[in-house]
């Protein structure tokens, strides 16, 4: 295992610095609240001459993704980072770098979307973003920023899955908080990221790497009609599904030069609990803080950090939930109009076929950055108590600490 | 600066641009981008293309016409996507290592129309542009959204009926004029701007070549006229091109960077014209074999019109003479 520096570094920072030492080519980004200090620092490691990387200062996201995606398929590795509406402005260029099958890495502080206008946390811009075809892992602390932000470029350039991926960090909350992070020493970060690695493919001239190269001449992003479209979304089905596979074999790997290993859904003293709430982010700490005071009290509460979205670790996330009977889930994000929140939603699609199965309420917490406190955690482990007491859900959908609910 | 390409050398030039793509019968495109890679041969380059005709015509999965390397985005940002591809050259390059770093120069072509430049790619331009990135972007103008059919853009010219400009009782086609985009670009302190124009492949040849030898951001705008959106038989694509320059709606010029200010240079059929202003061809020479402006003249002439769009071009010419004086 490596020597490590301890360093003081809040998320933002975390993630320029494990981009430093990754050293990609080419960074493409925007400015925008809360991501700013990524793109800051990183400048000023250009600014120094500590990185080669080409920066370029795009005049959009929209831009920021298109330059990715062009740098990305001329073989370089391309980084960026956004938040909310920055995120919303590179919707449709997200899907075509995950159908382009480029592994780009992005940096997304969660921010709220507009409107009303709001800088700070919640999980709406990155769950809306959730079908664009990118590996989402979520973060709880800048640690879990430095660590995924290394291991994120072998995932997306795992050859059975070329997809880019998604590091979210929660908004102010990580993204602007100092936290002790350890970090490895640039050689060991250089030599776990290795060199990018290109699939090949069949070209209209023959079998080529998969880039713009003027000696092997490849067409990306031609149109695809009916004839062949669908079966190329099939094979994004199928990258997906290997990621799974692949993202362990990655994180087995960094935890062994790292000593810190993550798996996708994170149990918390759930042998024995009666009652426990499934999230996500950085609320995931204060929910820990609020199960180890409950069980002082006496109360078999448990929690469960959900660390990846997409791919969706439906089998690991059973496994980490086990036989509670009482399942809160809970989320900073709305999916208006629709019977539950995203992770809900997703969380009951999984256990539909089940016979055994946790009862499961949804609770919508902290929207527009609202603190999500110890209290209002405690009144969703009381609700869950008050359900599992009842042997039924009285309430599928709360909305937590907002006025008039 | 490289040799002249003259034409007889570039018939020998095998296309980059292959037959057997399905743009129109009588389309300009392929015409001007079978010119523009000739231009580029020998040398290492990469072709990013907007959506437009040139991109849905020429690369309908599993077929391709491109024999060089050719990536397509979206609608907005080929010049974030030419801005990308260099980017990552100029990385590799400084690394010494990657697979475009062997290439003392990358010849990065960035093909839109004048949906993809006047409108919907205006921001990704004026940022490439003035970030400075070493490419050359190709405006392939035929005047409106041809390929979902026929509707007015920055581009449209006055007077042009089409479906979202249609020529009716009350409104004669499109009331303004087309953006002047060469002006827009050329204030963005840019190396090399020129127009460019099927009727004389020489002049093509020699300003792709100017272009593709200057480093940082280039632009060639070239008129593209198009059979189905401008209403004309297919034969006459080369010689309505060529009434575009005569009737000086469409003069060929450019515009060289010399010692930090812009130099305005008339091109060759252009040059002429401004020699002996009798040889200037009225305008209505050039808009009545179209379709779009039929209704300038049937079922009867809008004097009033013609006089009003003559007037306008002629202001236009004579302030391009005076840049160019």
């Amino acid at each position: 295992m490596a020597k490590q520096e301890l360093l003081g570094l809040n998320g933002n920072e975390a993630s320029a610095y494990a981009t430093k030492q990754v050293n990609p080519d080419v960074v493409a980004a925007y400015p925008i609240t809360p991501q700013t200090i990524i793109v800051e620092r990183f400048s000023e490691y250009v600014a120094d001459g500590l990185v080669d990387t080409e920066f370029v200062a795009v005049e959009s996201e929209h831009s920021a993704m298109s330059c990715s995606v062009g740098a990305s398929a001329a073989g370089a590795r391309a980084f960026t980072a956004t938040a909310a509406n920055g995120l919303a402005l590179m919707w449709e260029i997200l899907y075509i770098a995950s159908s382009l099958r480029l592994p780009i890495v992005m940096a997304v502080a969660n921010r709220a979307l507009s409107g009303p206008i709001n800088i700070h946390n919640d999980h709406s811009d990155a769950m809306g973003a959730r079908d664009s075809g990118w590996i989402q892992i979520f973060c709880e602390n800048a640690q879990e920023v430095y660590d995924a932000s290394i291991t994120a470029w072998r995932i997306a350039e795992h050859p059975r899955v070329q997809l880019p991926v998604m590091v979210c960090m929660d908004g102010f909350t990580i993204s602007h908080t100092m936290e002790n992070v350890m970090t490895l020493p640039d050689d060991a970060v250089k030599k776990f990221v290795g060199e990018r690695e290109f699939i090949r493919v069949e070209g209209h001239m023959g079998e080529a790497e998969l880039r713009l190269d003027p000696e092997a001449p490849l067409t990306m992003g031609p149109l695809d009609l009916q004839d062949f479209y669908f079966e190329h979304k099939i094979h994004q089905v199928d990258a997906m599904d290997d990621a799974l596979e692949a993202i362990k074999d990655v994180d087995e790997e960094w935890a062994k030069v790292s000593g810190r290993g993550y798996g996708y859904a994170e149990p918390y003293l759930m042998g024995d609990a009666e009652v426990a709430v499934i999230g996500m982010g950085s609320a995931m700490g204060t929910v820990r803080h609020v199960v180890d005071e409950l069980r002082q009290e006496g109360v078999n509460a448990g929690m469960v950090k959900l660390r990846l979205f997409r791919p969706f670790p439906a089998a690991e996330l059973k496994k980490a939930v086990g036989r509670v009977p009482m399942l809160g889930v809970m989320e900073k994000c709305i999916s208006f109009g629709a019977p539950a929140s995203p992770l809900m939603e997703e969380i009951m699609t999984a256990y539909y076929h089940d016979k055994e199965k946790p009862m499961m309420a949804n609770y919508v917490v902290g929207l527009g950055g609202r603190d999500v406190s110890p209290a209002m955690i405690r009144e969703i482990y009381g609700s869950l108590l008050k359900n599992r007491k009842a042997g039924k859900v009285s309430k599928p959908m709360s909305y937590i600490g907002v006025r008039g609910d | 600066m490289s040799e002249r390409l003259t034409m007889k050398e570039a018939a020998r030039i095998p296309d980059a641009l292959a037959p057997g793509h399905r743009m129109c019968a009588g389309c300009a495109h392929p015409i001007v981008a079978r010119m523009i890679m000739k231009a580029a041969a020998g040398r290492p380059t990469v072709v990013t293309n907007a959506t437009g005709c040139l991109e849905v015509a020429t690369t309908i999965f599993p077929f391709t016409s491109w024999d060089v390397p050719w990536l397509h985005v979206a609608f907005e940002n080929v010049a974030a996507n030419a801005s990308g591809i260099e980017a990552a050259w100029k990385a590799q390059r400084r690394k010494g290592k990657g697979p475009l770093a062997k290439y003392e120069r990358l010849n990065v072509i960035a093909y839109a129309g004048d949906g993809g430049t006047y409108d919907i790619g205006f921001q990704a331009l004026s940022g490439a542009l003035e970030r400075g990135h070493d490419f050359t972007y190709v405006l392939m103008d035929n005047e409106a959204y041809m390929n979902t059919g026929i509707q007015r853009s920055g581009g449209t010219p006055i007077g042009a009926s089409t479906t979202t400009s249609p020529a009716g009782k009350v409104i004669p086609g499109k009331t303004e004029w087309k953006k002047p985009i060469m002006e827009i670009v050329v204030a963005h302190e840019i190396p090399y701007a020129a127009t460019i124009n099927p009727a004389w492949p020489q002049d093509v040849l020699d300003k792709c070549r100017k272009a593709f030898d200057t480093v940082g951001p280039k632009f060639l705008h070239a008129v593209i006229p198009c059979t189905r959106g401008w209403r004309y038989e297919t034969s006459d694509t080369v010689s309505i091109a060529r009434l575009a320059t005569q009737t000086c709606i469409f003069p060929l010029y450019e515009v060289e960077r010399v010692k930090g200010r812009p130099v305005w240079r008339l091109s060759g059929p252009s040059a002429s014209i401004a020699k002996r202003p009798e040889s200037k061809k009225p305008v209505s020479e050039y808009l009545e074999p179209q379709g779009r402006f039929r209704h300038l003249f049937r079922p009867k002439r809008n004097e009033e019109l013609l006089k009003f769009i003559q007037e306008g071009v002629d202001l236009r010419w004579q302030m391009l003479q005076e840049r160019c004086a």
